[in-house]
């Protein structure tokens, strides 16, 4: 039996659940007339010394000592003449000192409720119609830079859409998409500077893109040809590319906040004028690493932004069985890091408040933590089919009706930026250019046998030597056993 | 001489230990000098200027030689750990320290003490309790450019941190094609110490062992102590430091001059004819305790401290291998997966010919450490044991 919880937020324990304690009645009392009752518990004498020393001393500078001698305990059950002591002064000034700082004394037995009366509000600058709200504050982008974003989200789009035909020709083994949060993946970037470092979960290629990456590079990587920066040794769609800061994917949940902490940490020593930024999505939350990644951050005032995609999505988990906390962002004050919720699907929103935070980051240094509510239009990957446990026209809903690019191309085409002819002129071009980059990615070689080898230390040490010597032996000797394309 | 000794417990005042007094006596405390005595170097031998030349190992000699020279210094093992990163620190600005209690605590083996005073309280960071995000901290660093060194107040503490070194460790510098470097040392006492309890006296190294692109190495001496630090500060790769709870009170003279150690090099502790016997860490000590009971019965043993766990040093391991025919390797890993257990398997498929008789290993057994202190002792290769096994080995 649960317990009841009376208007003022105490806790009043139920028949049931509390039998041969004094507390059983039900006591419904407002705050002015509990500190009655305390005070009239106050005049009846047991220690005199607390009362004495409470005369003496002056209310704020209350310490612990004389209050533990004294066995004046606030968590009492309400009734209990005993042991309170009497004085005239007024609880609710008392302080006391504690590691940690001075907190106040109250008399209410008070519980902080597991919710709050209304959820953090969610910052959006376009509603749906993509036409700015009033009373919005927001930063101002220019023509050029606006229409640079929305390019890069429909490229972004149309990666996703090919690449994923690709993967289903059976042409790449796998694929991540980022459909629902192109706004995401290219506002932020936008709104970040080039030397600022970033740490991505695994949906976040629209930041590389904007960055330079070109198509070719990207899909270099899903083939694993010899051109892949990675050398065909990691999973498609786990870009990494030093020259545009973006640190290689690792399909370790969450093990890459702890790493952008750590550079943070590295731009601070160095002062340089730049940030770590790191990406994770709900799911990725509930992991370790977060909590003490944020707790670190707060802790060494390391200049980094926590940008959480909060897609509604863990594969098939929703966030109703991912935390029960009000979405990511009321953690943040509990580890003492700035946070802010924005629409995620919102371009300008994210664009602003990413800006916004990465100057605070940088010159104020501290952390700050921004949760971009959206949803995963997609599946989880190529090897998830997400009918199976949402329902379909969900999904269609948020494809069509909440979709980013679709909000933020009404938005510059309001402002005479954009129209059909580009439109329809940007999609031919892009579906052109990304069947040519499968083609040609396909059609280079992969990566040498000795690509297996190196880089695992930065000399290959002698056994390693031995184990690729012993295996270029077995595959020059038996060539008809091994792939036609391997390049010993 | 007793080469068993009391070890002070973790969180006492380590500054005493500077002066071997009366008062030092008084608390029981017996100060090893170390059996690598006769690795010092010799006095007409090469002596490194202050330009970073490698210095390995003079060839030591067989009889008991007089401490060499009067030059250089003496120290205890906890302080050349703190001389070897003093000394890196100073050289380069990007080398930083984190770690629970490294800061102004000193770090709860003293390892770090006074460097956050020297160094300022970023580059010797005091952390939360968290350590795989600390580990992970320090593996973004330095993929960022910094040379971090991550201590583990205990190594068995460090399995919380595994995702984050075998995950992301080891394998960053291969995954983004050598785009991303990791020049992270990670180190901390490990072993088992004075009864400190099953969790607190795991051994690590047979856990990490098989993580590809990761380094290990366990220090022993003073010496070897410091220049193993210094190389893996210097290392491109990251670098697992063993260092062991009992051992951080051992005394050497070491050199005034900089030196360097090879990471992936054995150390010839006693050349012999007989058995090569390859241990490491503590248990060095007990191995050149059972020596002098063998030399004692007429035996020549081989001893050799392997140092560089992964990869082994099998050029010094084979040569021995070839010259004395039989093996007795001595750990204090457990019989399960040990580096025991790899190192046999190494030997056997390298140096088959050679052997005389399979290879003994001794090592702790598949249990977790008890408390008591007659189990614990029993579940520690004792040198009674190794005397017995040499014995058996050499039938």
């Amino acid at each position: 039996m649960s317990p009841i919880q009376n208007s003022k937020g105490i806790i009043i324990p139920d028949q049931h659940s509390a039998p041969n304690v004094a507390y059983t009645t039900v006591i419904f009392v407002s705050s002015q007339t509990m500190s009655k009752f305390v005070s009239i518990f106050f005049r009846l004498k047991s220690n005199t010394n607390f009362a004495d020393s409470l005369r003496r001393t002056s209310l704020r500078n209350l310490n612990v000592r004389n209050l533990m001698h004294n066995r004046y305990s606030v968590s009492f059950p309400l009734l209990c003449p005993h042991r309170c002591s009497s004085t005239t002064a007024s609880i609710q000034d008392q302080t006391i000192d504690f590691p940690g700082g001075a907190v106040e004394f109250i008399p209410d037995m008070r519980f902080i409720s597991e919710s709050p009366k209304a959820r953090i509000p969610c910052y959006r600058v376009l509603d749906d119609n993509g036409q700015p709200i009033l009373g919005h504050n927001f930063v101002q982008i220019s023509k050029e830079v606006a229409v640079k974003m929305y390019t890069n989200m429909v490229t972004l789009r149309s990666m996703d859409t090919i690449f994923y035909e690709a993967q289903r020709q059976g042409r790449i083994s796998f694929y991540v998409t980022a459909i629902g949060e192109e706004a995401i993946n290219v506002a932020s970037a936008a709104a970040l500077a080039v030397d600022d470092v970033v740490f991505p979960q695994y949906r976040e290629a629209g930041v590389l893109l904007w960055r330079g990456f070109t198509l070719q590079e990207f899909a270099n990587q899903l083939f694993s040809n010899k051109y892949d920066n990675g050398k065909g040794r990691q999973m498609p769609a786990h870009y990494g590319s030093n020259k545009h800061n973006y640190f290689t994917v690792a399909s370790t949940i969450a093990t890459q906040i702890s790493h952008a902490v750590g550079a943070a940490y590295s731009l601070k020593m160095d002062k340089k004028d730049a940030c770590a930024v790191t990406y994770f999505g709900d799911g990725g939350s509930s992991e370790g690493d977060f909590h003490a990644a944020l707790n670190f951050a707060a802790v060494t005032e390391a200049p980094v932004i926590f940008i959480c995609r909060n897609n509604g999505w863990a594969i098939s988990t929703p966030i109703s069985d991912q935390f029960r906390s009000d979405g990511v962002v009321a953690k943040g004050q509990a580890y003492g890091v700035r946070s802010i919720r924005v629409d995620g699907n919102d371009a300008l929103a994210i664009y602003s408040a990413i800006q916004t935070a990465r100057q605070m980051a940088v010159t104020e240094e501290r952390p700050i933590l921004i949760e971009a509510l959206t949803y995963r239009v997609g599946h989880h990957t190529t090897s998830d089919d997400s009918t199976k446990y949402r329902p379909a026209n969900e999904i269609e809903w948020w494809r069509v009706v909440r979709d980013p690019v679709a909000r933020f191309r009404k938005w510059i085409e309001k402002n005479g930026w954009w129209n059909d002819t580009a439109e329809s002129e940007l999609i031919r071009n892009l579906r052109q250019q990304l069947l040519h980059t499968i083609q040609v990615a396909e059609s280079v070689e992969k990566p040498s046998l000795a690509d297996a080898f190196s880089d695992v230390y930065d000399v290959p040490p002698s056994n390693l030597r031995e184990q690729e010597q012993w295996l270029k032996e077995i595959v020059t000797k038996q060539p008809q056993e091994y792939p036609a394309n391997i390049y010993v | 001489m007793a080469t068993l000794f009391q070890a002070p417990t973790a969180f006492s005042a380590s500054n005493k230990f500077h002066f071997l007094s009366l008062s030092e006596r008084k608390r029981q405390m017996f100060v090893v000098r170390s059996d690598a005595r006769m690795n010092h170097l010799p006095t007409t031998g090469v002596h490194s200027s202050l330009t970073q030349r490698l210095l390995t190992n003079a060839v030591a000699t067989k009889a008991d030689s007089p401490t060499s020279s009067k030059t250089g210094h003496e120290l205890l093992l906890f302080e050349a750990l703190r001389e070897g990163l003093e000394e890196e620190m100073e050289r380069d600005p990007r080398v930083c320290v984190m770690g629970e209690d490294v800061g102004h605590y000193g770090g709860s083996y003293k390892v770090t003490k006074g460097l956050a005073p020297k160094f300022g309280d970023l580059r010797v960071l005091d952390t939360p309790i968290a350590e795989n995000a600390f580990t992970g901290m320090g593996i973004g660093a330095a993929m960022t450019g910094l040379r971090p060194i991550v201590e583990g107040m205990n190594m068995g503490f460090l399995l919380l941190a595994f995702n984050q070194i075998s995950n992301n460790c080891g394998m960053l510098h291969y995954t983004s094609g050598g785009q991303f470097k990791i020049p992270i040392v990670i180190r901390g006492p490990g072993g088992v110490g004075r009864q400190l309890g099953a969790e607190h006296s795991q051994r690590l190294e047979s856990y990490f062992q098989s993580i590809p692109g990761i380094q290990m190495v366990a220090c022993s001496t003073p010496y070897n102590a410091k220049g193993l630090m210094k190389a893996a500060i210097r290392s491109e790769n990251p670098v697992i430091l063993f260092e062991h709870v009992l051992l951080y009170n051992l005394k050497e003279r070491i050199p005034d001059e900089e030196y360097v150690l090879s990471l992936e090099e054995a150390e010839m502790v006693r050349p012999g004819e007989h058995v090569t016997i390859l241990t490491y860490s503590r248990m060095r000590y007990h191995v050149m305790q059972a020596a002098k009971t063998l030399v004692n019965k007429g035996y020549d043993p081989e001893v050799i401290d392997i140092r560089s766990l992964k990869p082994f040093d099998l050029y010094t391991i084979g040569n021995s291998v070839k010259k004395t025919h039989r093996v007795l390797i001595v750990e204090e890993c457990m019989r399960t997966g040990g580096i025991g257990a790899s190192l046999t398997a190494a030997i056997t498929e390298n140096f088959n010919d050679y052997l005389d008789a399979p290879i003994i290993c001794l090592s702790s057994q598949d249990v977790p450490t008890p408390y008591a202190g007659t189990l614990e002792e029993w579940t520690v290769v004792q040198p009674a044991q190794i005397v017995t096994a040499v014995e058996q080995l050499c039938q």
